[in-house]
């Protein structure tokens, strides 16, 4: 690489401290729907560390599974959970269900 | 096994595991030093092998028995997947209904399928040259497919994604790295040896069996994960679980 190495070393220390705040942000995420979106911006951030230390193979893998696949098999699980009818429970879960169906 | 007596082993094997794992780390080679000597001798093999990617060349070459055990690995994942979330004896099928779709989302929808699906197979073709290939691009080209079903609905996506297809690719891709080994045996080599011409540095027809392993794996992972994802999508939009009332008309309603 022709650039300095400190300034390197100063934008990896940059992706660190991203990739910190969003792991964080996504483990005190408690609705597993907006845990899938800090979890993609957590796989965008990695991806950005990755290049950085020169490995854009790996980045290339983190960006299309960590922060495409992952998030939507996510999704599309609590998508069937509560689609799941229990009986007995409420009209209310139905109407919330609906709402998170057209955040996908 | 008590709480106490579990937590008494996990206490102790936690010990040990960290008294030698602090011992190995201290033996590590440092970190961000001049001296590589793995790194040196592989560039020197892919260089060796006429394969511009190291990366590839290491993944599909050098290690590439490694490699065949991942791809094993995403095989078995996705047979499990699709055992486990098969439709059983007691749920129903509801055929979802379309839902109005915003114009914006279509036209991107539309506008970038075509474009991320070229931008997979330049992905996996050009993995001995670029950084990428057949997983990477494999990813991308399953993703890529599934802007049908953002953009349109879940039955525009069905029709451009017959499953048994895919399935059926899903073996012969996995298939394919298999037999490609067996080539270096009949060659009179070594299981997975590349005995094929090298062809030009930096050129698409290099590395030997290089791209033809890369195109293997491309295929397996594209069909493999467009199969995963067929799986939830079908748990999620069309499989009904037997209800206890009358949830049918709620339950298709909302799906698009």
């Amino acid at each position: 690489m022709n650039t300095a190495p400190g300034a390197v070393d100063f934008l990896v220390g940059v992706a660190l401290v991203l990739v910190v705040a969003a792991a964080t942000a996504a483990a005190l995420t408690r609705d597993p729907v907006r845990q899938s979106v800090v979890l993609s911006v957590l796989g965008v951030c990695l991806t950005l560390l990755f290049l950085l230390v020169q490995a854009p193979d790996v980045a290339l893998s983190q960006l299309a599974v960590g922060s495409a696949i992952t998030p939507l098999l996510i999704l599309l699980t609590v998508r069937k959970v509560r689609r799941r009818p229990r009986a007995g429970a409420g009209h209310g879960d139905g109407a919330a269900k609906r709402e998170r169906g057209s955040g996908r | 096994m008590s709480r106490r007596v579990r937590s008494t082993v996990f206490a102790l094997a936690a010990a040990v595991f960290a008294v030698f794992f602090a011992v190995t780390c201290t033996e590590l080679p440092h970190f961000g030093t001049a001296d590589h000597p793995y790194g040196s001798r592989s560039v020197a093999a892919a260089v060796r092998q006429h394969t511009a990617n190291v990366v590839s060349s290491v993944n599909f070459d050098q290690r590439a028995l490694d490699t065949l055990g991942e791809e094993s690995i995403l095989f078995g994942a996705v047979l499990g997947a699709v055992v486990l979330l098969r439709r059983a004896r007691d749920e129903d099928r509801a055929e979802p209904e379309p839902r109005p779709v915003l114009p914006s989302t279509l036209l991107l929808g539309a506008g970038l399928l075509p474009v991320t699906v070229l931008v997979g197979g330049y992905v996996v073709a050009h993995g001995q040259l670029s950084p990428g290939g057949g997983f990477q691009g494999g990813v991308i080209l399953a993703t890529g497919l599934h802007l049908a079903y953002v953009a349109a609905d879940y039955r525009v996506l069905r029709r451009i994604r017959p499953l048994a297809v895919f399935a059926a690719l899903d073996a012969v891709g996995a298939g394919a790295f298999t037999l490609l080994g067996f080539a270096g045996l009949l060659a009179g080599g070594a299981f997975l040896e590349n005995v094929l011409p090298l062809g030009t540095f930096n050129q698409v027809s290099s590395g030997g069996l290089v791209p033809l392993v890369n195109a293997a794996v491309g295929v397996e992972v594209a069909s493999g994960v467009i199969m995963l994802v067929a799986q939830f999508l079908d748990q999620a939009v069309e499989i009904d679980e037997p209800a206890a009332g009358g949830r049918r008309g709620g339950g298709a309603g909302s799906n698009r």
